[in-house]
């Protein structure tokens, strides 16, 4: 299992196909990753995105342990950055690997979700015109954690 | 005790972390004494429903007590993934 907090790009590429050689008796691997977009077509430029240093990387650990005693993987990783972000730039990628598809995927959405509402991270948008505004949580995204 | 804020809630008080000293007993006291310093902590914290707190790096409630607790942080729910 690895997590790993930072604020450089990774090459998307090169940790699916690592994360798949070194797993590559498992069957099934699944990954999933967020990009910077316009959500809103208000002329989004970059997002910046803050974090809590002592407490990210336990949180994410703690997720990632979670998925990995729930589920029946092989490994988990998970990468998510901070700092500013270009438009069309990763954000973060998680990766599961598991001898069942349904176990994989399951297990990536079960990452992604607490990801979202439970990991210290906040997002800013910042527009063309130099404008910036924090992005709102949003109820569904708390309410996808009772699925769980 | 040191108090840390993020994003708007670090942008409305002005400050990242600060050493506060305190007796409150409960997160929900503190809030209290930081509300009634000046404007801009009331602000920050004129709705709790929008906030979150963490203590000792771990999401807690605004009814937990601070006993033994080092480190507290405020900031709005979280946007990660």
């Amino acid at each position: 299992m690895r997590v790993s907090v930072q604020e450089e790009i990774f090459d998307l590429g090169v940790e699916a196909e690592t994360f798949a050689q070194a797993n590559n008796g498992s069957g099934a691997i699944v990954t999933f990753t967020g990009i910077v977009r316009d959500a809103d077509q208000g002329g989004l430029v970059a997002m910046e995105i803050e974090h809590y240093p002592g407490m990210t990387l336990k949180a994410l650990t703690e997720i990632a342990q979670t998925a990995k005693d729930r589920w029946s993987l092989g490994d988990a990783l998970v990468i998510h950055r901070y700092g500013r972000l270009e438009l069309g730039e990763q954000i973060m990628m998680v990766a599961t690997a598991s001898r069942h598809r349904k176990d994989a995927f399951e297990a990536a959405e079960y990452l992604m979700d607490y990801l979202k509402s439970r990991a210290p991270f906040w997002k800013k948008e910042i527009l063309h015109d130099g404008a910036a505004d924090w992005v709102a949580s949003k109820d569904e995204d708390e309410d996808a954690l009772t699925r769980w | 005790m040191n108090v840390l804020y993020f994003a708007w809630v670090r942008e409305r008080i002005g400050l990242p972390r600060e050493r506060v000293e305190t007796n409150a007993t409960t997160v929900a006291a503190l809030v209290e004494e930081l509300r009634a310093r000046e404007d801009r902590y009331a602000a920050a914290f004129s709705d709790l429903s929008a906030l979150r707190v963490a203590l000792d790096q771990e999401l807690s409630d605004f009814d937990a007590s601070l006993d033994g607790v080092r480190e507290v942080a405020f900031f709005p729910p979280m946007t990660g993934g």
